[in-house]
């Protein structure tokens, strides 16, 4: 069990966006998050790389309890994220970016060391060509994959990619998924938040769905997509309870 | 002199104090702008009421009117040239675009009036209650400083541009989408904070005497008062102002004046470490 | 830090106008001379040490100056009071202000944008405050040093032109040092931070202690020519140790130069103390010196915001290679 969180709850004030969220991830394997808008999905994911300290509950990461450490201090331990929002170095060159992530992630590397790691993961997101070019300058796009290749370049046991799809035309929908399949083949596990359902249902071992904070389904894409929990939560929103009843009948 | 007169002294020195902060936290709530010209304006507003006294022959206090307003030209003017453009950047930018500020005006005030002492020949006597005696002018400062805490709050929650005001502080972007303009709210509440500032230095020349360098002193108190009283809380301004004013009129019965700045500064940075919101809570 | 990376052009463009400017000086031989470059080598330090904190974590601080003026206060008491020789006392005053830094880093760096500006402008008046208050080190009258000390070294014209030799090597030591630390894995950190605080601890930069260990590098080098200065002045009170006004003239000049990067605190120090003289020499400008260096300060942040060097890295990227 390379992830178990147990009972972890987090308020904004009078706001509660997390209530009672448990699982248990395997290693090697990739889990969906799912659930619409505002459902938690990105404060679970603060929750377990540290950003947040949850108000009550347990975040294990390789038999080690981490609920509340700083966010450094998880990442050495070889856990990477990717933003919703990018937050590139913009002043920094692509390279220094994903640099950045190799000397301080899991492994540690000297600058030496990084920099062939760092031309190593460009290539495989695709952006070896821009490296020298200020990471300001990207497109959202290429930002997506510039996150990617940072968090990648840490050499992480666990990657959580928060809406990675988000944004990009289909044609960079298809490159950005061959890319975490290929991150999963080199044994790393993901956890992935992703709007666009074909793509979840199709990439993912297990889902979770999240409601208004709480955790509503967690199973494989068959099982969750035909929950009616879950399709009762996505009614609010026809056109991802399309794709999912389409999801279902394509099952 | 006992303690009594000491801290009815510094009492009411505080509620001028209040109005420096006011205008500097005003700016900072508004566009999180930290203006550090803050301190010659101040300087501005006392050599203002002196030169309307000597030259026109008005009473100080029709020339703490006068210089009110020019306060607010002045400031309009400093957010249009100095602070618009940089407005969105880095805080480095806005901070030494306002140290500019400063430093133009020191530059110039320096040549126009020298670093040397004036004073406003005026007095009103003392007022006596009981066994506190203290300058009229101070008792006047105070009540002036309330009564302009009244008029900002009424600006703020009872006309259209306050309203605006309110809303660029809240949140500019959304804002503009309202179609408020949020340059102009912008400039005014430049103008607002560069007005009170100069209003507190035309108070505090009708009882101290001054130079071009006086309001550098009143700035660093405006940061500690603003700082405790929580930026853009107008009334939190008020009250900090109070707190350190008592705070002076107190401390020099316990140890040497001299400890008073000491205490000041350590206590501003322990409020910015543990309740960087301020005592009384941000107006956000 | 490679080795391939002290091959830098800039670099040694750098170091060696430095030089040059510096040696000039000592073969015309000249005491006006060298009191002028001995003032701009002073700047040189102290902005390319502000650098550290300002330009590569991006912490604003108005407090640089307490470095410089407690290095300087710790000197000249233990030349003073213990006889120290002004050599071990340099070394002292550099690691006073050291360990000040760490000791205030520790608390006030956890202050992010002006919050932390805020602080270190109540830092600095806070320390004038105090020091004007502690006996030990002469309170408002500060410390003074008796003429005869400077018999040990050659007398007082000897130990001017001593202590100016030192300036000068310490100068190229820093510029050498905020590259080193520029090109260094802990320099990527801090540009990261600087660049986006969270974003760099979710790679893993350990941001509390990158930062104080910032600091405190920031800190040492003012401390130690804090001593030397004072000592060449003889006495240092409370005012001139902890003048507010000067730390942001250090920032005046960061801005000038170019932040963040190595030549530009360099060249932000000539050209604001090379304008300073003029604007102090002309009789036009005397007296309103300080509203033309207003106006131009203004100028910088409106329309060239990276300063002169930055400028130009932005303007031609091609230079970013060659100006570190
Ligand atoms: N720092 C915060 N302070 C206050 N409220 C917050 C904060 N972060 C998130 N929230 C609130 O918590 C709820 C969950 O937010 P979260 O970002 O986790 O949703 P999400 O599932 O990621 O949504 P989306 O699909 O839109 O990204 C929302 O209502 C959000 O407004
Ligand atoms: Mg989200």
């Amino acid at each position: 069990m390379i992830l178990q969180v147990s009972g972890v709850s987090k308020r904004f004030g009078g706001l509660q966006a997390l209530s009672d969220v448990s699982f248990n991830l395997e290693e090697g394997r990739i889990m969906g998050l799912i659930g619409p808008n505002g459902a938690g999905k990105t404060t679970l994911f603060n929750c377990i790389n540290g950003v947040y300290k949850p108000e009550e509950g347990r975040v294990v990461f390789r038999g080690q309890d981490i609920t509340g450490s700083k966010t450094y201090h998880v990442a050495k331990m070889g856990l990477a994220r990717t933003h919703q929002i990018v937050r590139p170095l913009n002043d920094l060159t692509i390279r220094e970016n994903v640099i950045v992530g190799a000397c301080f992630g899991r492994e540690n590397h000297s600058l030496g060391g990084a920099e062939k790691i760092a031309e190593e993961v460009l290539e495989f997101v695709r952006l070896h060509e821009r490296a020298n070019q200020l990471a300001g300058s990207l497109n959202v796009g290429q930002k997506k994959r510039l996150e990617m290749a940072r968090a990648l370049a840490a050499r992480p046991y666990l990657l959580l990619l928060d809406e990675v799809l988000a944004g990009l035309n289909a044609s960079e929908i298809t490159q950005m998924i061959g890319i975490v399949r290929d991150i999963r083949e080199r044994g790393t596990t993901i956890i992935m938040i992703e709007h666009v359902m074909q793509a979840v249902m199709n990439v993912s071992d297990d889902i979770l769905v999240l409601d208004f904070g709480k955790q509503i389904a967690f199973g494989t894409p068959e099982q969750v997509a035909n929950d009616p929990k879950v399709i009762e939560a996505y009614l609010g929103d026809p056109t991802l309870a399309a794709e999912l009843s389409g999801k279902k009948s394509s099952a | 002199m006992d303690i009594l007169t000491f801290l009815v002294d510094g009492l009411l020195i505080g509620f001028v104090y209040g109005i420096a902060a006011m205008g500097l936290t005003l700016i900072w709530g508004v566009m999180n702008v930290i203006n550090l010209s803050h301190g010659p304006i101040i300087a501005l507003g006392m050599f203002g009421i002196y030169f309307a006294a000597t030259s026109l022959g008005v009473n100080p206090y029709v020339g703490v009117i006068l210089v009110s307003f020019a306060g607010l030209l002045l400031g309009m003017l400093i957010y249009a040239i100095a602070i618009h453009r940089v407005i969105n950047a880095p805080h480095l930018s806005t901070l030494l675009a306002t140290f500019a500020v400063n430093m133009i005006i020191i530059g110039l005030g320096t040549t126009a009036f020298t670093t040397s002492a004036y004073n406003v020949d005026f007095s009103l006597g003392n007022i006596s209650v009981g066994p506190v005696n203290t300058p009229t002018t101070r008792v006047v400062a105070a009540l002036a400083s309330v009564l302009v805490t009244g008029a900002l709050y009424f600006f703020l929650y009872r006309t259209t541009l306050g309203k605006y005001v309110r809303a660029v502080t809240d949140n500019r972007a959304a804002a503009e989408l309202m179609g408020i303009p949020s340059a102009r709210i912008l400039a005014l509440s430049f103008g607002l904070g560069t007005m009170l500032a100069a209003i507190a230095g035309g108070l505090i020349a009708t009882f101290f005497p001054f130079t071009i360098l006086s309001g550098g002193a009143y700035e660093l108190k405006s940061f500690v008062v603003g700082v405790m009283g929580g930026v853009g809380n107008p009334l939190g301004a008020l009250i900090g102002g109070l707190i350190l004013g008592t705070f002076e009129g107190v401390i020099p019965a316990f140890m040497p004046t001299s400890w008073v700045p000491v205490l000041e500064f350590i206590l501003f940075v322990v409020i910015l470490l543990v309740r960087p919101t301020g005592l009384l809570g941000a107006k956000k | 830090m490679s080795l391939k990376n002290l091959k830098n052009p800039g670099l040694w463009l750098t170091l060696v106008v430095v030089f040059i400017l510096g040696v000039i000086p000592i073969i015309n031989n000249k005491a006006s001379a060298r009191e002028e470059t001995l003032t701009v080598l002073l700047s040189v330090i102290l902005v390319s040490s502000l650098n550290i904190l300002l330009g590569y974590t991006g912490y604003i601080s108005f407090g640089h100056i307490v470095f410089y003026g407690m290095g300087g206060y710790v000197g000249l008491f233990l030349i003073s009071v213990y006889g120290w020789s002004l050599w071990t006392a340099m070394v002292a005053g550099g690691l006073a202000s050291g360990l000040l830094a760490f000791l205030l880093g520790s608390a006030i760096l956890r202050l992010r944008g002006s919050y932390f500006a805020l602080a270190t402008i109540g830092i600095n008046e806070a320390m004038r405050a105090f020091i004007s208050n502690f006996e030990p080190f002469g309170g408002p009258t500060g410390i003074s040093l008796n003429f005869q000390v400077y018999n040990q070294y050659g007398g007082a014209a000897q130990a001017l032109w001593t202590i100016y030799y030192v300036v000068l090597a310490l100068a190229l030591g820093n510029i050498l040092l905020s590259y080193v630390v520029k090109t260094s894995k802990f320099g990527l950190g801090l540009q990261a931070i600087r660049e986006d605080e969270e974003a760099a601890e979710v790679m893993g930069v350990v941001t509390p202690s990158s930062k104080t260990w910032a600091y405190v590098l920031s800190a040492i080098l003012p401390g130690m020519v804090g001593v030397l200065f004072f000592f060449k002045n003889g006495n240092i009170e409370p005012g001139p140790a902890f003048r507010l006004h000067l730390s942001i003239e250090l920032l005046v000049m960061v801005m000038l130069g170019g932040y963040g990067t190595i030549a530009g605190p360099v060249l932000g120090a000539f050209g604001y103390q090379r304008l300073r003289g003029l604007l102090l020499t002309s009789d036009l400008f005397k007296n309103i010196q300080l509203t033309v260096a207003g106006v131009l300060l203004l100028v910088i942040i409106l329309f060239i915001p990276s300063g002169a060097v930055g400028w130009i890295r932005h303007r031609f990227p091609v230079t970013r290679r060659y100006l570190p």
